[in-house]
């Protein structure tokens, strides 16, 4: 068999596992406040506003509808009668003023006509007034971060990142039905209140997007937005980032889940317990271990996607393992943390105490035996020192 | 448009030999180029090479979305395939190829000896391969190609390694390039029509390519600025688009798409241009409403200047913002209505048939109306926002670029391969190629629209499982598309060049024009002195 006929072979095998493996997404369910198999239209409604963009997709649909019919009857129909095989004679009519003016009118009609429901959903989906709750969505490469900064629940804050298990994704383990749009932590939301949610980014441009809510809202880093939604059905929703930010963008989901009141007071309670033990002690003094096993922690969510879990690296992100920079004074680490450079992000998302760890871990882990333990007190300095 | 009394054309041919700029040959002859036939043959050999590299990136990320999960592509790779396809298939295919018509049929329509700037011409050409070269060769710098998408946002693209600078260049080189391009056309038409062609007697593509070259010349140097201000960003520390030094990310989007919703025109203008000399020939009748064509024509390129935001619906404007872009952006349904209605008025009691090239033109009209119905619905701003990045903007822009400006570009070869290469194209083949295009188009792309419904956002490596089916039904389609246009090469445009049918001087029944008056092939120069019109 010579080269040719092997590859055709591979590429056959490779296309008939490959659809054999697709149409076992029959096996696949809809996915609760996601996307169903082969779903066809919007995402049922949990709002009004997204009531309303069913109500103006199905007119426009119709009225669209409408016009192709008339349209390509009218061609078709020339098409099959209008033929020379037919023996049709070439007419010589060519300009019409009136004809011309007709078919101008008469779309602009339409297209007005079709402006003028939407107007009314554009100005409700502005007013972002009177929110029971406010929730600042920050967008980081590749995970959100959410602050409660108004209404019940204020002070929480926290991050979710995808939950979906890296062995899912390079398909060493079977899909789950909410691959890709699961969180380790959920938005808590109450049912039937007005949630302001205001975006914001660190980094790039993301998109925070619920289908069901009829919400789409740009995350611009140094600026601020608004959008709102006033959840009518308890449940979990589920959106994608909707805006290209660099390699992980489909690996950044977001999720809603909607709850009763009485839920919504209880989640608030217990997430803030969880706070208040979770919160760090930036005056405690570290040992190795413990700073590296909190800083194996931190890696893992935050850098090794870039860098690797074996911290080697690839294509424009540099290697950690034997890396000068981890190896060489602290002072050019702490600046690159803190400032960040080139596809770097400054890590504003980490706290004092989890920079100090990841960066223990960093000199401390592959082939860096730096021994050395940076405390949370140094970056206190550190940030003081820039 | 006009009726030509007969000229002698074997006059012309017999001048050639003792004129001073006789046909070159060998390498010379491609390398120095300044006759327009050979620049415009140029021009379509290097969009062709550009198709199938845009288009090889294409099937490249149809194999990665074949199935969810990660299999052949890592992220990175895979986001550095659908920037480069876009550029290199708007940048180097689409761009360039109606370049290519224009150079070669622009003369010939208006009865010019050759382009005005026929060096400035060659210069214009030249800088392509280059550029290409450049944006192609930016897979092999470190860290890849750019991978912020086509549209290059600030600041991802801010972020990116080494290859974003030479996708820079390789934008301003191609700017450079088709503003010139647009000055010699706008020149050419202006100047040098036959004694007797107004200007409202000019063919229809003629007065296409003229309001494309105007948009050109008016939005190239927007790009250039705004990827000029992306550069000092990267590396000379001015903060256009970053907040922290007073900058606005989103200025870059306002900016960008300043030059980008004219963009989309300039690659459809020409396209209504062809078609609207493909339809009158088998119709066998007068184009209807030749001065509102040209007026619908020139409405659409003013509108497009004011309608730039609706690609931006999702970035949180005011809603006075969002208003007016949606009302503008409605109303380009308008002009362009008029256009589709004045085709059909013209088929209308016709005396039609249905060689290759008016497949195409019917199949384009079919097939681009999909394309402008999604766009009025992507136009109302609150069904945007929840079709913003999704698949559905994927299939609506290439119902209009696919279906529309590579469908027209088809149907313009099959209407002039005869002039330029002297042999009828082998109508069975055309046939063969347009049913597979026409067809396996509509299977990569119509599911798309469900895709997109459903949610599923653009510039993703991996998706959900529920968008499966579709996404293996897209895959197949391409995969079928892209064999489509192999065939269409190998089979159909290679093998007509090399010989085939003789082609008349008048190669179709119902052609008028003056390009028909001289013989095929073509001969290296025509109208030396130009042709004399009645009426």
């Amino acid at each position: 068999m010579n080269t040719t006929t092997k590859r055709l072979f591979t590429a056959a095998s490779v296309t008939m596992v490959g659809l054999s493996a697709s149409f076992s997404s029959l096996a696949y369910n809809d996915m609760p406040g996601g996307p169903a198999v082969r779903q066809l239209n919007f995402a049922a409604p949990v709002t009004k506003i997204m009531e309303d963009i069913h109500w103006l997709h199905w007119f426009m649909m119709i009225i669209c509808t409408l016009i192709f019919i008339a349209v390509f009857g009218a061609m078709f129909y020339s098409i099959f009668k209008h033929r020379k095989s037919k023996g049709n004679k070439p007419a010589d009519f060519h300009e019409s003023t009136t004809v011309e003016i007709i078919w101008t009118i008469i779309p602009l009609i339409i297209v007005i006509g079709m402006a003028l429901p939407a107007t009314k959903t554009v100005v409700a989906m502005k007013d972002t007034t009177n929110a029971d709750i406010t929730i600042k969505a920050t967008g980081y490469q590749w995970k959100w971060g959410y602050d409660y900064i108004k209404g019940e629940g204020e002070g929480i804050a926290f991050l979710s990142t995808l939950s979906t298990p890296r062995e899912q994704i390079n398909n060493l383990a079977e899909k789950s039905d909410t691959y890709l749009m699961e969180v380790d932590n959920e938005v808590v939301v109450p049912v039937n209140k007005k949630i302001r949610v205001i975006t914001t980014a660190n980094d790039v441009i993301h998109s925070w997007t619920v289908q069901g809510f009829g919400v789409k809202q740009d995350a611009i880093p140094g600026f601020v937005r608004d959008t709102w939604f006033k959840a009518e059905k308890i449940g979990t929703y589920r959106g994608q980032c909707s805006e290209l930010c660099g390699k992980e963008h489909a690996f950044m989901p977001i999720v809603v889940r909607v709850v009763s009141d009485e839920d919504y007071s209880a989640w608030v309670s217990s997430k803030k317990k969880e706070m208040a033990s979770m919160a760090d002690d930036p005056s405690k003094t570290y040992t190795l271990e413990e700073a590296k096993a909190r800083g194996a922690k931190v890696y893992a969510a935050n850098c090794q996607v870039c860098h690797q879990p074996n911290g080697k690296g690839g294509g424009a992100f540099p290697a950690l393992d034997g890396s000068m920079v981890v190896n060489g004074s602290k002072e050019g680490q702490y600046k690159i943390l803190l400032n960040g450079k080139n596809a770097m992000p400054k890590w504003s998302a980490l706290s004092d105490t989890e920079l100090a760890a990841v960066m223990t871990y960093t000199r401390n882990s592959w082939g860096n035996h730096t021994g050395e333990v940076i405390q949370p007190s140094d970056f206190v300095t550190a940030r003081a020192a820039k | 448009m006009s009726n030509v009394t007969t000229h002698d054309t074997m006059h012309d041919h017999s001048h050639d030999h003792d004129h001073a700029h006789a046909m070159p040959t060998g390498w010379r002859r491609w390398l120095f180029a300044t006759n327009h036939k050979d620049i415009g043959t140029m021009y379509l050999i290097f969009a062709m090479m550009n198709l199938f590299a845009g288009g090889t990136m294409a099937l490249l990320i149809r194999l990665e979305l074949f199935q969810p999960g990660l299999q052949f592509l890592r992220p990175e790779f895979f986001n550095q395939l659908t920037t480069l396809h876009g550029l290199v298939m708007v940048f180097g295919a689409i761009m360039p190829a109606f370049v290519g018509f224009a150079n070669l049929m622009i003369p010939l329509q208006i009865g010019a000896s050759d382009m005005a700037f026929a060096r400035m011409n060659n210069f214009s050409f030249w800088i392509m391969p280059v550029a290409a070269s450049l944006l192609l060769g930016s897979f092999l710098a470190p860290g890849g190609a750019a991978a912020a998408g086509w549209t290059l946002y600030a600041p991802l693209s801010v972020q990116m390694g080494p290859g974003m600078d030479m996708a820079i260049f390789a934008i301003h080189l191609m700017g450079a390039s088709s503003i010139m391009g647009s000055i010699n056309i706008v020149v050419t038409i202006l100047n040098m029509r036959a004694p007797g062609m107004s200007l409202m007697k000019m063919p229809m593509f003629c007065w296409t390519w003229l309001i494309t070259a105007y948009l050109l010349i008016a939005v190239m140097p927007v790009l250039a600025g705004a990827i000029t201000m992306v550069l000092t960003d990267r590396h000379f520390g001015t903060s256009f688009f970053a907040a922290a030094g007073g900058g606005d990310p989103v200025m870059y989007q306002h900016i960008f798409w300043f030059f980008g919703h004219p963009e989309v025109y300039i690659m459809i203008l020409p396209a209504f241009g062809i078609v609207s000399e493909v339809i009158p020939t088998f119709a066998r009748k007068k184009l209807f409403g030749y001065s509102s064509m040209v007026y619908a024509t020139s409405s659409i390129a003013i509108l497009s200047f004011i309608v730039w935001a609706h690609h931006m619906f999702a970035t949180g404007m005011p809603v006075t913002g969002q208003l007016f872009f949606m009302y503008a952006t409605m109303l380009i349904a308008v002009p362009t209505g008029v256009k589709i209605f004045n085709w059909i008025a013209t088929m209308w009691q016709g005396s039609m048939t249905f060689e290759t090239p008016m497949l195409w033109a019917v199949g384009f009209i079919f097939v681009f109306t999909v394309g402008g119905f999604t766009g009025l619905i992507l136009a109302m701003a609150p069904i945007d926002i929840g079709l913003q990045d999704t698949y559905y903007v994927v299939a609506h822009f290439h119902y209009v670029l696919v279906a529309g400006s590579l469908f027209a570009m088809f149907s313009g070869f099959y209407y002039w391969a005869p002039k330029w290469t002297g042999f009828m194209v082998n109508e069975t083949r055309g046939k063969i190629h347009f049913w597979c295009s026409m067809i396996f188009f509509n299977v990569t792309f119509f599911p798309m629209h469900f895709l997109g419904l459903a949610g599923m956002p653009r510039r993703y490596a991996d998706y959900p499982v529920q968008f499966a089916d579709f996404n293996v039904i897209a895959s197949i389609g391409a995969l079928g598309f892209g064999l489509s246009q192999l065939y269409f090469l190998l089979f159909v445009a290679l093998p007509t060049y090399r010989g085939g049918k003789k082609a008349e001087a008048q190669s179709w029944e119902g052609a008028e024009g003056l390009e028909w008056t001289v013989p095929s092939p073509a001969p290296f120069h025509t109208f030396e002195t130009p042709p004399v019109l009645t009426k």
